[in-house]
């Protein structure tokens, strides 16, 4: 709905889809015609492309390495170096090159990004659909885990374990993904609920079909539109938490970069150097906004109100 | 707060509802502070990993200091003994402070009372973005108001922060930091950056809700009717709209709680706060589990008002919730 508005103002017509068009035929066919939505994935590949290309860039283009001291052209070491001659964005106090770094840590800020939107979804969707389908005890189960995680305050119990696992990349996003499921788990819930008793699922009930293959088949294509969006969402979320956790210390450990902890270097010594408080908040700041600018798309595509 | 004209949910649901929430909070918190105790033993490296390494600790040292702080007491007693202790509110000795976790926290829990109070003000300043967007829906207002809401959304806002005190520290040399000690200007002009910071969140939040609930009641008939009746636009506002499209709000009250307790560690790092969440921080660096687990209690406690407040505010202005 709200991109409706958006569209309008922007001056692309109204577009009128065949009627025999499925939900995400013509979900596609408006996406196609939305500009802020392609721009948005234009530049959300781009980041993804730079980044993923990060080892080429830095040895042909910029010839470092993100954990080499660098040198100046005079050939001493290049400490804390305004961005300029050789250094695009500066260097920091170890004589690292910002930009090589930049791109590192967007390759792991970003995977731990699209990690934890994974399982929080994977946990979101099959919890969701196991409680909206059996109900009963197992509804209050589920409930009863979705309870508690929004009843704590999740940065402290995150800050809380990860004093006490030190986890690397993989746990650190093991551990985001499980308080990240619950928002998910209601939504699809809500649906398997309204469907579960359509007599097309008793029908497929009646005709022998186990639960898992109702669940699969019958259940899941109606949540699909959901868990799209909600994905995206996730992604958003996750690559904000994962920088706020590292930007306090207690999310990626240095020397491995990640967006999160290279402003918490760049804020101990932001007088001598303040070159390096924007890159990295710049690009959390695009990614976040390419993936939430997306998500919003896709939503108001899937939308079968908004025409 | 129970909008006018709405009755009351009745009485014993609501009493049920009440008091199965309180029960359904104790479980939850006597789980949580089981699971977090049971972790800080069962995980090796504590508080004494740190003396380890210092050069003039004996092995003789060491093992004063884990009788001294009952570690070496097998899991289920050093459990018991714990859990039947903090219950009466005794968390112990801070490793650190050497003094009861609570005696600590009340030292540090005003400054953040004090954060969160003005961050919630600004928060609430979502309410007239919200109403200024309904009411210029698709003009350039509301076009501004989106673009904000969206470019708040995709930001850090701790790192908005950090932005400004680079940005202070390079124009004007001065930038917010600590408790302002002088006087009321100085008070104000130390808390009003980490503050808005701190609101932000719920700014945005209340801006999006407050125009959709605006833009929901002006399409409604009485809102035309009380127009075409030909009352004056002011008056339709006040007591047709705004009425009806603000008493929502007030659910959002509690569900910004956990947010601002949240919201806090993070924003009084940056802006070197003397408050709670930064306390939080220093236990969790210096691995003072007796302060760790007393914190993580009091933030779980805080949260949970605030969920429970919501759901209450929740049905006590929309009468059509029952509470089941």
């Amino acid at each position: 709905m709200a991109r409706a508005a958006t569209v309008a103002i922007t001056g692309v017509e109204p577009l009128r889809p065949a009627a025999s068009m499925g939900l995400y035929a013509r979900a596609w066919e408006k996406l196609r015609h939305d500009p802020i939505t392609i721009a948005a994935a234009i530049g959300l590949f781009a980041i993804v492309a730079v980044t993923l290309l990060a080892p080429v860039i830095a040895e042909n283009v910029l010839h470092s390495s993100p954990d080499e001291m660098m040198r100046g052209p005079d050939g001493r070491f290049a400490i804390l170096k305004p961005p300029g001659e050789g250094f695009l964005l500066g260097t920091d106090d170890l004589g690292r090159d910002a930009l090589t770094r930049l791109l590192y840590a967007g390759r792991v800020s970003l995977s731990i990004g699209f990690m934890v939107a994974f399982i929080a979804i994977v946990l979101g969707t099959t919890a969701g659909m196991i409680a909206g389908y059996f109900g009963h005890w197992v509804d209050d189960v589920v409930n009863a885990f979705v309870q508690f995680i929004f009843n704590v305050p999740f940065l402290f119990v995150l800050i809380f374990l990860s004093v006490i696992f030190r986890p690397d990349v993989l746990s650190l996003a093991l551990i985001i993904g499980f308080f990240g499921w619950p928002g998910t788990a209601r939504q699809v819930r809500g649906v398997v609920m309204s469907v579960r008793n359509l007599d097309y699922v008793l029908a497929a009930q009646v005709l022998g079909a186990t639960n898992r293959r109702i669940m699969v088949r019958h259940l899941l294509p109606n949540v699909a539109n959901i868990v799209l969006v909600a994905s995206g969402f996730a992604v958003a979320a996750a690559i904000l938490g994962e920088s706020a956790l590292s930007f306090l210390g207690f999310g990626v450990q240095v020397p491995q970069a990640s967006w999160g902890n290279m402003l918490s270097g760049a804020q101990d010594m932001f007088r001598r150097a303040p070159w390096l408080v924007y890159p990295p908040g710049v690009m959390i700041f695009l990614t976040v906004l390419c993936v939430v600018l997306i998500a919003d798309g896709l939503r108001d595509a899937l939308d079968p109100r908004v025409k | 707060m129970w909008g006018r004209g709405h009755p009351l949910p009745h009485r014993g649901t609501m009493r049920n509802f009440l008091i199965r929430r309180v029960i359904q909070s104790v479980i939850l918190l006597f789980v949580l502070m089981s699971f977090t105790f049971v972790l800080t033993r069962v995980t090796p490296g504590g508080p004494e990993a740190a003396l380890a390494e210092a050069p003039n600790v004996q092995q003789a040292d060491l093992d004063r200091i884990r009788e001294r702080f009952g570690l070496n007491d097998p899991l289920p007693i050093a459990y018991a003994k714990w859990m039947s202790n903090a219950i009466r509110g005794d968390f112990g000795r801070s490793y650190h402070y050497l003094r009861p976790p609570f005696d600590v926290i009340s030292e540090r829990i005003w400054p953040t009372i004090q954060l969160g109070l003005v961050a919630y003000v600004i928060a609430l300043l979502g309410i007239v973005l919200g109403v200024v967007a309904a009411y210029h829906r698709g003009k350039t207002p509301d076009l501004l108001i989106r673009v904000f809401t969206v470019v708040g959304d995709a930001t850090p806002h701790w790192w908005m922060g950090l932005v400004i005190i680079v940005l202070l520290a390079s124009t004007v040399g001065w930038f917010p930091q600590g408790q302002g000690q002088g006087g009321v200007w100085d008070w104000f002009r130390h808390i009003i950056v980490p503050a808005t910071i701190l609101g932000l969140g719920g700014l945005i939040v209340y801006t999006r809700f407050v125009r959709s609930q605006v833009l929901e009641v002006l399409s409604q008939d009485h809102v035309r009717t009380a127009r075409s009746k030909g009352l004056k636009e002011g008056y339709v506002a006040q007591w047709h709209v705004l009425r009806n499209a603000l008493i929502p709000v007030v659910t959002l009250l509690g569900s910004f709680l956990p947010f601002l307790i949240s919201g806090a560690a993070i924003t009084e790092s940056i802006f070197n706060w003397p408050g709670m969440g930064r306390l939080f921080l220093e236990a969790a660096t210096t691995r003072d589990y007796p302060l760790l687990l007393a914190i993580l209690s009091l933030g779980t406690v805080a949260t949970m008002a605030g969920t429970f407040i919501a759901d209450v505010m929740y049905g006590a202005v929309d009468p059509r919730i029952r509470y089941s």
